[in-house]
């Protein structure tokens, strides 16, 4: 009733190219678009910006990049944690280094290095494929661990091996308070979920699922497995580097190694997994998961009263966690996307049955 | 010299332990197309069954004797592993029977999760000790070849002939009986057995106990080196580039590719690592076994990828 | 037909829950302190690599709060409570749990990280919010200097105060001479284990000693090349700054290879019960060094045993009383409650304190003998008192040597030699400052 296409008839192929063909879905984008940057920004407390909020954004834009590499271009990486770290360290060091860079550009320059990294180790996807690519990224994400903690450039040459960053400010105006760190998270988020999904739309989306469904085939009428292979890699490290130069500076603000460790590429590849493969709004729906299940796992004994220990809480959380992973891939594997696109389907009816 | 070959040895032993976790990766995606990311906490599991057993059983049943607290809790922690290979098929496996690798990959890294937190709940978070009488002196050979003697650790020894004696049984297992026939067939074609009447769900079990067994010999050995503790699981860790490297179905391979990610480890933690800076392990196996996938992207014992378009 | 109404009841699961999460969590408004409460957050890892020392560090901490409860009925009337959140020693969740807890009651009172990657995330955020962070015992060494530090309290000692009495307890058994020796540094490779390394290079071009380093990646399941290159190069001692199983795992392949565990120093976190008691005969010999002396007992665990483990209080097993991490978990929890008290008598008795009222308790801890003996910590430490400048107070340590069963101590007291000490504390703190545009305050 509510969500029925009648009457809206395109005019021009413009209009039907458009990224929201359905007047109801430009509506509700556009009143998601007021909650994000008005009404949340006026309401939510200090604590769900900065534990919930700006987390559940760094970690969508992240899961949007390795999205475009595993779900719509089937190269499996577990190395994702790695290419964050590159573009954590890379913009750290362009702030250290370069005295008065802004910040927009330390971070654009984090990605920049990420691609650079992510393109060399791209390479093997050449040749190796399936599960044989996922351990071999997996060399990635140990060797950027260990450069992070052994070559001392990286970290300006802290004795320590910890880096830390100055204030945020953008043109004079400073980023410190969480309201501000939200809104330059939700506008860069914003921006590059916005290129990622014209971009899959495109000749090289296609070009990148005609891969991943079969690449000889791919091969065969002419898409180059070169070209396809490497800019994805180029372009999912460029998001997952500019993620993780958000990860540091805004919401962590100092970290060690170990913060983008493998435990970081586990994450994010079940994000990808539990949101939806090849669906850009499935990746912030598996960052949401992610990101709110452990939150709720907390409080839950808290509502129930339960007076169980912090260390039976916390293995109850990655019990129930793993239950709930495994149950949502049984129930449905193509991820929370599919079941929205579900639901968009049966909306589109509703309230007649056909 | 005589210290390189004690390089050479002491890797070549450490070789044969990841070797003996790479076998559970090997056993279970050869039978089930499941590269079993659980393995790891499937070690844990096993390990931490069996020292709590150890600990427990003589306290309720009233005996002091060690050997024989050790075998009840090995038969214990066995059936465990049992117990958890019938779950994991029951409530997971069978209802994503035709999924893709990757699904299947994340539903097993569910399951780990899913064990490490179990595991820890009923045993414990704390580290625990499992004493199976192994040797913990060094022991020095061919004195009179190399000064001093050539270091040999004999726990190592022993657990290298374990996990030969182990790739041995499972050999024959696969080779001479019937339901290694079975499990061969399972691993080929699933649809074909299942129209042979290979019943699919009961290989599953039979597989994934196996491997949960593997896990627990190789846990016992792990924890009587290292002291049960959460970190064991990531051991596992380690095992990945020796069944990459060995080929994913090849359980001659698993051995191989152990031997030789534990010596090009150490050898190279000890020649290289100290004009890099130290601390290379980390990543040295993987980046071995890419190179090695470069040449040969199925590993060097593992089938062929043929593609059908 | 079927599947879809499932999946579409599956949908609509989800959807409430999302719901109900967002309401939870949008404005949430904490409850106030009614009578007079002073809340202190209890950041700890019962799970995870470090768990082992863990889980009774943390214990530690609970068991002293509930004892002040139990046995003073709280700090001159005003009780004490205390929340735990679980970090497994990762910066992501120990940045959640600060953020979580620092304003529950009127403030939290202090925040204990328990480990040094927790300090560097949660510094920089204390700063603004104006939250004490004490750090016995770990954390940046460089924080002593409160001029510069305003936030941070590494009370009791630092690693380099560590690093420099290990280096005095070896001088002494080379008879004053170190010229020429080797010393190797087995280290998790992590800020953590790197800490130290400005310090040994300070004395080791002093003193005249080679120093090797040699980094175990972590967890540190497997050192054995690590351990091999020891027997390669022989070094005279091994300096072991290892945590959690890193610990256990070098002492048994140090065993494997021959090398002499009397000749191996550990740091406090690598010296407790349980990274030594599953080993037994094989680690005899082996060298820990404690914070004040925290191998000691006293009446504080008595009265514990009396006030608390009697009544079925306890928040471990019994058997935990006594343990050196236990005991260094109530020495933390101590120094807490003593600033709250310093800060009560300045600001108000009987009053809850803000944050930064209980910093300026951590600025004026002044604790006597006397004091100290009426508390119960009479022979586990040493008089503490801290300053607007000083911030980590006296540190005292001693060297405790496992003999097969236990620990044993083994020395005298040492303090650390500020001649090393003050101007690396002092080159590293204005490097810091420079950095974060700090203006080091007048103290």
């Amino acid at each position: 009733m509510f969500y029925r296409e009648n009457g809206q008839f395109k005019s021009s192929y413009r209009a039907d190219l458009a990224l929201f063909p359905v007047a109801q879905d430009r509506w509700a984008m556009l009143a998601l678009a007021v909650v994000a940057f008005v009404v949340l920004p006026l309401v939510a407390s200090d604590y769900s910006f900065r534990a919930v909020l700006i987390p559940f954004l760094i970690l969508a834009l992240a899961a949007v990049g390795l999205n475009i590499l595993v779900g719509y271009c089937g190269q499996i990486s577990l190395g994702t944690g790695a290419f964050m770290a590159v573009g954590a360290y890379a913009a750290y060091n362009l702030q250290v280094r370069f005295d008065g860079m802004p910040l927009l550009l330390a971070i654009i320059g984090g990605g920049l290095a990420a691609t650079l990294v992510g393109v060399l180790f791209g390479i093997p996807s050449l040749r190796i494929r399936g599960l044989y690519l996922a351990v071999a990224t997996l060399a990635a994400q140990f060797f950027v661990d260990w450069m992070t903690i052994r070559v001392p450039a990286v970290t300006n040459h802290s004795s320590s091996g910890s880096v830390s960053i100055n204030t945020l400010h953008i043109l004079g105006v400073d980023f410190e308070s969480p309201v501000r760190k939200y809104l330059l998270c939700l506008t860069l988020v914003a921006l590059f979920a916005l290129l990622a999904r014209n971009l899959v739309r495109g000749a090289i989306g296609r070009e990148w699922m005609a891969i991943r469904d079969m690449d000889v085939a791919a091969a065969v009428i002419g898409i180059r497995p070169v070209y396809a292979k490497l800019t994805a890699f180029a372009v999912s490290s460029f998001i997952v580097g500019v993620a993780g130069a958000l990860w540091g500076f805004v919401h962590l603000g100092a970290w060690e190694p170990a913060a983008f460790g493998i435990d970081k590429s586990l994450q994010l590849l079940f994000m990808v997994i539990i949101g939806g493969l090849g669906s850009i709004a499935g990746s912030f729906f598996g960052a949401a998961f992610i990101v709110l299940l452990p939150l709720l796992l907390n409080y839950v004994p808290h509502w129930l009263g339960l007076p169980i220990s912090t260390a039976t809480a916390s293995h109850l959380e990655h019990m129930i966690f793993g239950a709930l992973i495994v149950f949502f891939l049984i129930v449905e594997p193509h991820g929370l996307a599919r079941l929205w696109a579900t639901g968009r389907q049966k909306l589109r009816l509703w309230p007649f049955p056909h | 010299m005589g210290f390189f070959l004690e390089t050479l040895f002491g890797g070549l032993m450490v070789g044969m332990l990841y070797a003996l976790v790479a076998l559970g990766f090997v056993l279970i995606f050869k039978a089930s197309g499941v590269f079993n990311f659980a393995q790891g906490a499937m070690v844990l599991f096993a390990a931490l069954a069996m020292a709590r057993l150890a600990e427990w059983l003589p306290k309720w049943l009233g005996f002091e004797s060690l050997i024989l607290a050790n075998v009840l809790a090995f038969i214990g922690a066995a059936l465990c592993m049992v117990v958890v290979a019938w779950l994991v098929e029951h409530l997971a496996l069978r209802r994503l029977v035709n999924q893709e690798g990757i699904t299947l990959l994340m539903a097993t890294l569910g399951i780990a999760n899913v064990l490490d937190g179990a595991g820890q709940l009923i045993f414990g978070s704390s580290t625990y000790k499992i004493d199976i009488g192994m040797p913990k002196d060094p022991m020095f050979v061919l004195d009179s070849v190399f000064q001093g003697g050539l270091l040999l650790n004999r726990e190592d020894l022993y657990a290298a002939l374990a996990a030969a004696t182990l790739v041995a049984l499972l050999t024959l297992f696969f080779q001479k009986t019937r339901t290694g026939r079975a499990l061969r067939a399972v691993a080929d074609d699933h649809q074909a057995a299942q129209s042979i009447g290979i019943p699919l769900s009961r290989i599953w079990v039979v597989v994934w106990s196996i491997g949960g067994i593997v896990a627990l010999v190789a846990g016992v050995i792990w924890g009587s080196k290292l002291g049960v503790q959460y970190s064991i699981s990531l051991v596992a860790l380690k095992a990945f580039p020796v069944v990459i490297l060995g080929g994913l179905t090849s359980v001659p391979g698993a051995i191989l590719g152990g031997l030789v990610i534990g010596a090009g480890e150490k050898l190279s933690e000890i020649y290289l690592g100290p004009l890099l800076g130290g601390g290379i392990e980390a990543w040295f196996a993987y980046v071995l076994a890419l190179a090695v996938l470069l040449v040969r992207p199925q590993g060097l014992f593992g089938d062929k990828i043929i593609d059908r378009v | 037909m079927k599947e879809n109404r499932m999946k579409l009841s599956t949908l609509a699961r989800t959807a409430a829950l999302a719901v109900a999460a967002c309401s939870g969590l949008v404005g949430t408004s904490l409850a106030q302190a009614q009578a007079a409460e002073q809340f202190i957050p209890l950041l700890v890892y019962r799970t995870g690599q470090f768990a082992p020392l863990g889980i009774p560090w943390a214990d530690g901490k609970q068991d002293y709060l509930k004892l002040v409860n139990a046995r003073d009925g709280g700090v001159n009337g005003v009780k004490l409570t205390y929340e735990e959140c679980e970090t497994a020693y990762d910066a992501a969740k120990g940045v959640e749990c600060y953020e979580r807890l620092k304003s529950k009651g009127s403030g939290a009172s202090g925040f204990d990280t328990q480990s040094t990657g927790i300090t560097f995330a949660v510094t920089d955020k204390a700063f603004v919010d104006k939250i004490p962070v004490e750090t016995p015992g770990y954390g940046l060494s460089q924080s002593s200097d409160g001029s510069v530090f305003e936030w941070n309290f590494p009370l009791l000692g630092t690693y380099w105060t560590a690093a420099d009495v290990m280096m005095q307890d070896i001088a002494k058994k080379e008879k004053g001479n170190l010229k020429g020796k080797k010393i190797a540094l087995v280290y998790h490779d992590s800020p953590y284990g790197k800490e130290p390394i400005p310090l040994l290079q300070k004395r080791a071009a002093a003193q005249g000693f080679e120093l090797t380093l040699l980094p175990v990646t972590p967890p540190g399941v497997e050192q054995k090349s690590t351990w091999l290159q020891i027997r390669q190069q022989r070094p005279d001692y091994v300096l072991f700054w290892s945590a959690g199983v890193m610990t256990p795992a070098g002492i048994r392949e140090a065993q494997a290879t021959g090398f002499p565990r009397e000749k191996i120093y550990a740091i406090w976190w690598a010296g407790s019960d349980h990274d030594v008691k599953d080993i037994g005969e094989g680690a005899k010999g082996y060298n820990a060094i404690t914070l004040h002396n925290s191998a000691a007992s006293d009446k504080v665990q008595d009265d514990l045993k009396k006030f608390v483990y009697d009544k079925n209080q306890g928040t471990g097993p019994a058997t935990g009383i006594g343990t050196l991490a236990h005991t260094r978990g109530m020495m933390i929890s101590m120094l807490q409650v003593e600033a709250i008290r310093a800060a009560q008598e300045k600001f108000g008795k009987g009053k809850s304190l803000t944050p930064e009222q209980v910093k300026w308790g951590y600025e004026n801890l002044n604790l006597t003998a006397e004091r100290l003996k009426a508390l119960g910590f009479g022979e586990i430490m040493r008089p503490v008192k801290t300053t607007c400048s000083n911030h980590m107070g006296d540190d005292w340590a001693r060297i405790v040597q496992w003999d097969g069963a236990k620990w044993k101590i083994n020395s005298d007291w040492y303090q650390s030699d500020k001649s090393f000490i003050d101007p690396l504390v002092k080159e590293y703190a204005a490097k810091y400052a420079t950095e974060k545009n700090i203006k080091p305050r007048s103290c």
